[in-house]
């Protein structure tokens, strides 16, 4: 049985999820109790959770070092009842004396966070009460989104139940176009195979444009593989995921990599050469047009920021592009640095000085706008653009606003021009 | 489980923003979110629903975000079950988690029409439209969900399963 076992081939997914079940070998379709490195949750899922915790008479969490609170999405808080909610989190980490719990003035958008202070890792199972843990699958690890009750259980045991999903594989080749990123290669890939393309399974990103690219490019795509209703999106580690880990992480952790043989249920390769920047326009984010598609559609708001590009790369990007250069009249340009290590970068880069100069607002680091809460609510009728991930009905506002997906380079020209547009346009 | 009741109709991809918008996730309390269920995918849902009512949908329910305030909202404004074609994967996890009867049907989910009176019998996997006299096949719960079911819930099982160890 062992030697069968050790001779299977595996999928990096397959092979984390194995490592922490204590098994050999594991195959798709099967039911597995995993032990999890990280437990996450924020100020709208950890209330529930830690009713729940309270609920089933618990004491004691399993480990106070392996789970993480971040508010972050009401954070700062933006009425009484978001800070009754935060403060629920506050008493529980105070409580069980969590070291992973993360005030206003250390917090940041917890997707940003977790990776950029080395909390998760590659190898590393990773659970959240938010869709966006898909994430760190970005650093090689196995993430995953889960609900409140999830996340209460493994509070308590350190454990939680998967099924295997399938995977399937993505293969990038070719050099990307200007003003192309990693946003576009996964709005790309969603337009291609719709909102439930993956749905259940894994979203295995590779090729050579995936080897070239940095490691906010490869967090960017993870994040957004739970818009195709994926169960996580991985991404294999090599020179640049150890780069980026070397005297970030806090934990030993491990390369996992995909044997040459391993089964996917479906294979795609995309050519990058043929790859524009892509924008979603309401209201899912399987509505994807290139930018020159759009060129009419007038603005209200631009919205830079969120766990999906909020990091420094990405702003940079933007004020490149509006450098020297104002926010169009009767259009407001909003942007929120994901954590306060971003924030102070970007000061210390001139950055804000580009967006001040260009009357362009920097927040403090929140979720804040990408899920309507607040700091940049739409109203009705009005249109944003926003570097977040999803343009649902309602999202960022109004049951009759719209959002429009795109990558920072293009949000920051559409401020200018007041119009979805492309930074080629500036010139 | 014998339900009962009159059937919503919605398309595919309902996403949890519609299902409960994110400006009332300031709080967590089940009667709080009942008022706003559906709100953002039918404005006066909530109002109009009696209990036991049945929501039908397409492929992809409840895609989006992992807020359990999605299935608590339908649970606690009294629907009693939800059948689609498919089912986003947090949803999933998260109804059979709290204890919300949903099944996976694509004939159920193509037939019925809205206002049609149906039974659900959870535990055989049988759908009757009681209106058109017809029965739909339903894809089988997996039999761990039904372990989960069982116990009553995520936090009951995993009780079990530490009394067990001890």
């Amino acid at each position: 049985m062992t030697k069968r076992a050790t001779t299977m081939k595996m999928t990096i997914t397959e092979k984390i999820l194995a490592a922490h079940c204590g098994k050999e070998a594991v195959t798709p379709g099967e039911l597995l109790n995993c032990k999890v490195d990280i437990v996450l949750a924020n100020d709208i899922t950890a209330p529930i959770a830690i009713k729940e915790f309270k609920k089933a008479g618990a004491k004691k969490v399993f480990d106070k070092d392996r789970i993480a609170l971040v508010p972050d999405h009401f954070a700062p808080n933006k009425d009484i009842q978001s800070a009754e909610q935060t403060k629920m989190l506050r008493e529980f980490a105070k409580e069980h004396n969590l070291s992973l719990y993360f005030e206003v003035g250390r917090m940041g958008v917890e997707h940003a966070l977790l990776p950029e202070q080395g909390i998760v890792g590659p190898g590393d199972v990773v659970i959240g009460a938010d869709s966006h843990t898909c994430t760190y699958g970005g650093l090689g690890a196995f993430s995953t989104g889960v609900g409140s009750t999830d996340v209460a259980a493994a509070m308590i045991t350190g454990e939680i139940w998967f099924k295997v999903p399938e995977s399937m594989k993505f293969i990038y080749r070719g050099k990307l176009n200007k003003w192309v990123s990693g946003k576009d290669l996964i709005l790309y890939t969603i337009g291609d195979i719709g909102v439930d393309g993956a749905l259940y399974r894994a979203m295995e990103l590779t090729g050579e444009t995936i080897e070239n690219m940095g490691m906010a490019g490869r967090l960017t795509m993870c994040n957004m593989a739970i818009e195709a209703g994926a169960k996580n999106g991985i991404i294999p580690p090599d020179k640049i995921t150890e780069e980026y880990i070397k005297g970030r992480a806090k934990r030993p952790y491990k390369f996992y990599q995909s044997d040459k043989d391993a089964k996917y249920v479906d294979v795609r390769e995309y050519d990058c050469n043929k790859i524009e920047p892509v924008v979603a326009c309401p209201h899912l984010p399987e509505n994807t047009k290139f930018v020159s598609e759009l060129n009419h559609v007038t603005i209200d708001q631009v919205f830079i920021g969120s766990c999906t590009n909020g990091r420094i790369e990405d702003l940079r990007e933007a004020a490149s592009v509006i450098k020297g250069k104002k926010v169009a009249p009767y259009v407001r340009m909003i942007v929120i640095p994901a954590t306060q290590e971003v924030y102070r970068q970007a000061m210390k880069e001139g950055l804000f000085d580009i967006f001040l100069d260009a009357n362009a607002s920097i927040s403090t680091p929140t979720c804040g706008p990408c899920l309507g809460g607040h700091m940049g609510v739409l109203a009705k009728g009005e249109r944003a653009v926003a570097t977040s991930n999803r343009n649902f009905v309602g999202r960022m506002g109004h049951p009759e606003s719209e959002v429009y997906l795109s990558n920072p380079a293009i949000a920051a020209a559409s401020a200018v021009l007041g119009r979805i547009g492309s930074p080629e346009e500036l010139k | 489980m014998m339900l009962k009741g009159h059937v919503w109709k919605f398309g595919s991809d309902i996403d949890t923003d519609a299902i409960i918008p994110a400006r009332y996730l300031n709080t967590s309390d089940p009667a709080e979110l009942a008022k706003h269920c559906m709100e953002d995918a039918d404005k006066d849902f909530a109002k109009k629903i009696k209990k036991g009512d049945i929501i039908v949908a397409g492929k992809n329910f409840g895609c989006g975000s992992s807020r359990e305030h999605a299935p608590i909202s339908i649970k606690a404004c009294n629907i009693s079950c939800v059948i689609a074609k498919s089912f986003a994967r947090i949803f999933y996890r998260n109804a059979f988690n709290i204890g919300l009867p949903i099944l996976e049907s694509p004939e159920a989910s193509d037939k019925i029409k809205e206002g049609d009176e149906i039974e659900v019998d959870t535990e055989k996997g049988i759908i009757k439209n009681l209106t058109k006299k017809e029965d739909y096949k339903v894809s089988p719960i997996p039999l761990f969900m039904q372990e989960l079911i069982n116990a009553g819930g995520l936090m009951e099982w995993t009780k079990n399963r530490i009394q067990k160890s001890k």
